[in-house]
Order: C-alpha cells, then structure tokens, then sequence
C-alpha cells in the first residue's frame, strides 16, 4: 500500500504547524542555533555577489579593451612577482611604432600612446586628474570609440603636430557645464588647444580608472610640448581576430628587429591582449570562491552539526509528544517528516537571517564592484540553507521515529 | 461479532538476565458493544495487556485478531493505522498535544488518516460538541479543566468513530464530581453503540461495566458478567 499524495501533503503541512509552534516556544534558543547557519549563507551570498560583480567588472572591461587589439609595451600586465626582470628593459619608442606602421601587414591599425597628467583650464574652470594622451587619427581604430559631437583630429593634423584636441565627456562636461566645447579653446599645461570633437562615454575600466577623465591629442605636438625623449604603447588591430596569432607573430619580428635584439634571446617588450585579463579574472575568480567556499562550508558544518545537536534535544524534550502521536496513528514517516521539517524550517529560519544581513552588505560591495545580489544566489542560498537542515536533521528525526510508542508514552 | 479475539497470548519481556513473564496464556473474546473493565494491581499485566490490545505492542506468542484480522505479526505502519481508525485512546494523563488549540488536538487523528482540512473541522467540531465543549475549540490544553481536558481526549478518540474506545485509568487524574461525570460520558458512549475497554484499578469504577475482568500475576484470574445497572438518561 503507497502512500497517498494528498496524505502526504497533509502531514506536511502538519509537520510546518508543528515546526511553528515549537520554534516560536523556543525562539531564543532557534536563533541561537541558526547561527552557523547564518554565517554559511552570509558568506555565500556574498561570495555570489562578489563573483558576480568581479565577473560584471571584468567582462565591461574586456569588451572596452577589445579581443582584437595587441599593445606593445614595456611591462606585462600581469607580470607577477618578476617585475625587476622587466624595470631595467628599454622603452617602447615611437620609431619603433613607425617601423610597425610601415612593416605590418596583417593588421587593421596602428597607434601609439604616450600619457601625461597636465592640468587643464577653460577660462576660470578646470579639470582635476585628467590623463592627456598623445596619438595619432588611428586611434579611432584602435580603441573603437565613437565621437558624440564635433570630429576626431585627421591625419593631417596629426602629422602636422597642429594644437587641436578631443575631449572625454568626463573632461568636457566639468569645463563645459554650460556651453557646447567644439571650437573653444583650452589650456593644457601651458599651451593652448583647439577643441575639435568629443567621445562619447566610455564607462570606467575595472570600475577604478575612468575613461572618460581624457583629452586626446596629435602625437607630434604632445612631443613638442611635453618632450619626446618618452616611452609609449603601441596599440595594434588585428585585421582578423581568428588570426591573432599570426598578427602577434608578426608583430613580435618587427618589434625584435627594430630594438635590434639577438636571436635567441627572450623578448624585451611584451605584447598584451585581452586574454590576459581572462586569465587574471579566473585566478582571482577562484581565489574569492576558494576563500568563500571554505567559510561557507566550515560554517555550514558548524551550523549543521548545531541543529543536529538541538533536535537531538528537541526529540528529547518531546518523547510524550511523539508517544501520542503514535499512539493516536502517526506512522514512522510521519514523525520522520515532522522532525525533517522543523529541522529544515530551523535552517531555513537561519537562512533567510542570513539573506537579510548579506543584502545591506551587498550594497557595500557595490561601492567597489558593479554588482547587485543576484536572485539565482538567493535562490542557492534558500536552497543550501533547506538541504542543511534536512541533512542534519535526518540522525534525531530517525530517532524519533524509531521511539516504541509504549516507552514514549511512559516518558515523563 | 467479536470486535476483539485474543487466544493463547504471553508476553515475555527480557530484563536484563532475567525473563518476566507480563502475560501468561491469555484468552479473551470481547463483542461489539460490550463494556468491559480490566482489572487487577499493579504488576498484574493489565497495562501490558491494554498496550497489546491498543495494538500499541505485539505479543510474543498467541494469536490477536481484531475485527477478523490477525494483528499479531503487522509491522509498525499496519499497527499505526489500526490505532488510527479502529482504536479511540483515553489515558489517564489525558495525552494532548499541549502547544495546540482544543479543535487542533481533536483533528489530529484526521490529519493522519488523510481526512481533507474541510471534513476533519466539520468531524472534529461536531466530535467536541458532542463532550458540551462547543465553545471552547480554540483553548489549549493549559487553558482548560481537567474534565475538560479529558473530555477533550475523549472527543479525540471519538472522531474516527472507531471499534472500540480504550480508555486507561481515565478518572485517575481527577477528583471525584469531575470523575463521575467523565464516567457518566463513557456510559452514555456504550449506550449509543459503542465498545468500551477501561482499565482500572478502582472496584467503584469498574462497576460502570457490564463485564470486569480481573488479571492476577498475567493471568485471567476471573471474567465475570455484572449485574445489569439502570442506564442513566441520555440527553
């Protein structure tokens, strides 16, 4: 004989009313249980979030910085603990963009980009920490941008060094609150420029560095007047990403014999791509999970081994209770279920405790990662916190349903 | 028809090198509508016998059949639902469920016989109507007398309309006014029909029986009809 669907949804919800009302008679002593519980679901929710955010961060990074642009430069990215192998390196120069321009056959683009932090005035405004950036019209392909208004410099006013400059929104909006910026003119440092466009938006990368905060302007005339004797990067566009491979070998011989280094030995530049920063985001990525798992599951067990412990007391305490029930036709599975239950609605108590303190400290995390609790992590979490329950709950409920109804009824 | 058919039953229980023989060859026929007392003093086996006959505990050897069916070799959950439909408990200590209201105690026995929300109110309500406890569904146990109580249990017992009502040493708990008038109910229960075991140690209540049966050292010391009594007024 099986037992009926409905009989069983009806010694459910028996079970809840009873898990209830001896929750509520022992509210203190529930809550104190649940306080691994707690902390589990604290750490996990969190962890989520601040996975979900470094993953968020990353991925607009990554897409700003392009799958198929190359940068030559001095430094690796993410050169790890052998920076000193690096420091002592030769600086990327701008002939040795120019023999990439001129020799480079796989490629889309090329521009070079030397930075500087200049301060920038329009008439009695200005511009804190603005990054001035000298390139050439290519840039536009390097980096992708769009213009919002106005136009980017041409070629010939690249080559030419002419006194003209673009503007991020960030740069144009606190020294043009009021006023449209194409054709007005600015100081950076002590010369002027003519501005002749602005890029549209761009976000910030990592959300640390704003790429808005930026004034682009003709190579040529950032040498004149902030000196030429500097390193720069050499942002290059594959003409096809599927052959990036191909496109970085090739940039690796140009760069080689254009800082004249001998064969077989390493490189002395490195050439950074986007895949590097995916590899950056799964270490760090598995760090935080490592780090959150392990605080997750020891306080898990903590709260588990917890509740076990006090339904252990409970079943204890409610022997008589049982008896009756037995006596009056509670069969094993349902006094199986009964303690499941509460064991679970225990847990979860605890849980949703910890979904609560998390969503304040969520919003926290959100100072320094683009990130909001995502509902699939809440989903987890409620889920966890049941599964918990029912698993530490299993050993004092088993027990409970094994009592003989005779010595129940005899407990006092 | 016997409700009750026991033939032949020992129960021997293992206490710690020794063997205490509880019951010894036991035979006992109860029929449907009898009300029957089951004497005898402490460690005679009468509440050895009532666990077995409450289909609470199995014998060892022997032969129980309740209502034709053979009970003394079914397993926990067959045991359980015999007490569920065929068997109305009342103890001495009332045995309600403490945390919850009057109507919530009564209903129990439904919920575990699978009795949808609807039905189990309407029985259980009715069933504490029944003990004149109408208007106090919503007390807890704490909140009510111990003839109320009691009478809440009998109300518990009452709700499956089971085959017989077990009922252990049910004044024990009271004083004598409140005593009476719970046997009183008993009496008017076996009048509407239904079969009654009471367990008792008390002669002045055991007379409310039409039959005493009087257990010594586990065994049927002697099994006798009573006199017939004057069946008080049922209202």
């Amino acid at each position: 004989m099986g037992m009926r669907v409905t009989d069983f949804v009806y010694e459910l919800k028996e079970g809840l009313i009873i898990s209830f009302q001896a929750i509520r008679a022992n509210k203190m002593r529930s809550v104190l249980t649940t306080l691994g519980i707690v902390i589990g679901i604290v750490s996990v929710t969190l962890m989520g979030t601040a996975i979900e955010g470094l993953s968020r961060g990353f991925n607009d990074s990554i897409s700003k910085i392009g799958a198929d642009v190359l940068y030559v430069q001095k430094w690796p990215w993410f050169g790890g603990d052998e920076w000193w192998k690096y420091r002592n390196r030769k600086e990327v120069k701008y002939t040795q963009y120019k023999a990439v321009e001129r020799q480079a056959t796989l490629i889309k683009g090329a521009s070079p980009a030397c930075w500087t932090m200049a301060p920038v005035k329009y008439k009695d405004r200005s511009s804190d920490g603005v990054a001035t950036i000298g390139s050439n019209e290519e840039y536009l392909v390097t980096s992708g941008v769009m213009m919002e208004v106005g136009r980017f410099f041409s070629q010939a006013e690249s080559d030419g060094g002419r006194p003209v400059c673009v503007l991020g929104t960030e740069v144009a909006d606190n020294l043009f609150p009021n006023e449209t910026p194409v054709g007005k003119s600015i100081k950076i440092g002590t010369s002027t420029f003519r501005v002749v466009g602005v890029i549209e938006k761009q976000g910030s990368l990592l959300g640390l560095e704003s790429l808005d905060n930026r004034i682009v302007i003709p190579i040529e005339a950032f040498f004149q007047r902030f000196g030429s004797n500097r390193g720069i990067q050499i942002a290059v566009k594959a003409a096809d990403i599927k052959n990036l491979d191909d496109t970085k070998e090739e940039l690796r011989g140009i760069m080689r014999k254009a800082r004249h280094v001998p064969p077989k030995t390493e490189d002395d530049f490195a050439i950074n791509q986007q895949e590097m920063f995916v590899q950056t985001f799964n270490a760090i990525g598995s760090v935080v999970a490592g780090i959150g798992l392990f605080i997750t599951a020891l306080s898990l067990f903590v709260g588990a081994i917890g509740i076990m412990n006090i339904m252990f007391v409970s079943v204890t305490e409610r022997t008589k209770e049982i008896g009756i029930r037995k006596a009056i036709g509670a069969k094993r599975s349902t006094v199986l279920l009964q303690f499941l239950v509460e064991s679970a609605a225990l847990s979860l108590i605890g849980g949703l405790i910890g979904i609560i303190i998390s969503y304040p400290l969520s919003l926290l995390l959100n100072q320094i990662l683009p990130t909001s609790m995502p509902l699939s992590v809440v989903a987890i979490a409620i889920l966890i916190s049941i599964i918990v329950g029912v698993v530490s709950g299993f050993l004092p409920a088993n027990r409970a349903s094994k009592l003989d109804p005779v010595e129940a009824l005899r407990y006092e | 028809m016997n409700v009750i058919n026991i033939r032949n039953i020992s129960k021997t229980y293992v206490m710690g090198t020794e063997e205490v023989h509880a019951l010894h060859d036991v035979t006992i026929q109860i029929d449907r509508g009898e009300y029957v007392a089951i004497m005898g003093p402490s460690g005679s086996g009468k509440s050895t016998l009532m666990n077995i006959l409450g289909c609470l505990d199995t014998p060892s050897t022997g032969l129980y059949e309740f209502n034709g069916v053979n009970v003394s070799e079914m397993n926990d959950n067959e045991l359980a639902k015999i007490r569920n439909k065929e068997i109305g408990f009342v103890f001495q200590t009332f045995n309600l469920i403490p945390r919850s209201d009057a109507l919530h105690n009564v209903e129990l026995p439904l919920i575990y016989g699978g009795v949808n929300s609807h039905e189990r109110k309407r029985l259980a309500a009715e069933s504490l109507q029944h003990v004149s406890l109408g208007d106090r569904m919503h007390h807890r146990p704490n909140e009510l007398s111990g003839g109320q109580r009691q009478r809440v249990a009998i109300a518990r017992a009452l709700v499956t309309k089971p085959s017989i009502i077990l009922a252990d040493e049910p004044t024990g708990n009271l004083d004598t006014k409140t005593g009476d008038e719970i046997m009183l109910l008993l009496e008017e229960l076996h009048h509407n029909g239904n079969t009654i075991i009471l367990v008792t140690h008390e002669e002045y209540i055991a007379e409310h029986a039409n039959r005493i049966i009087r257990l010594r050292d586990g065994k049927v010391e002697k099994d006798e009809i009573v006199a017939k009594k004057i069946v008080p007024s049922v209202a």
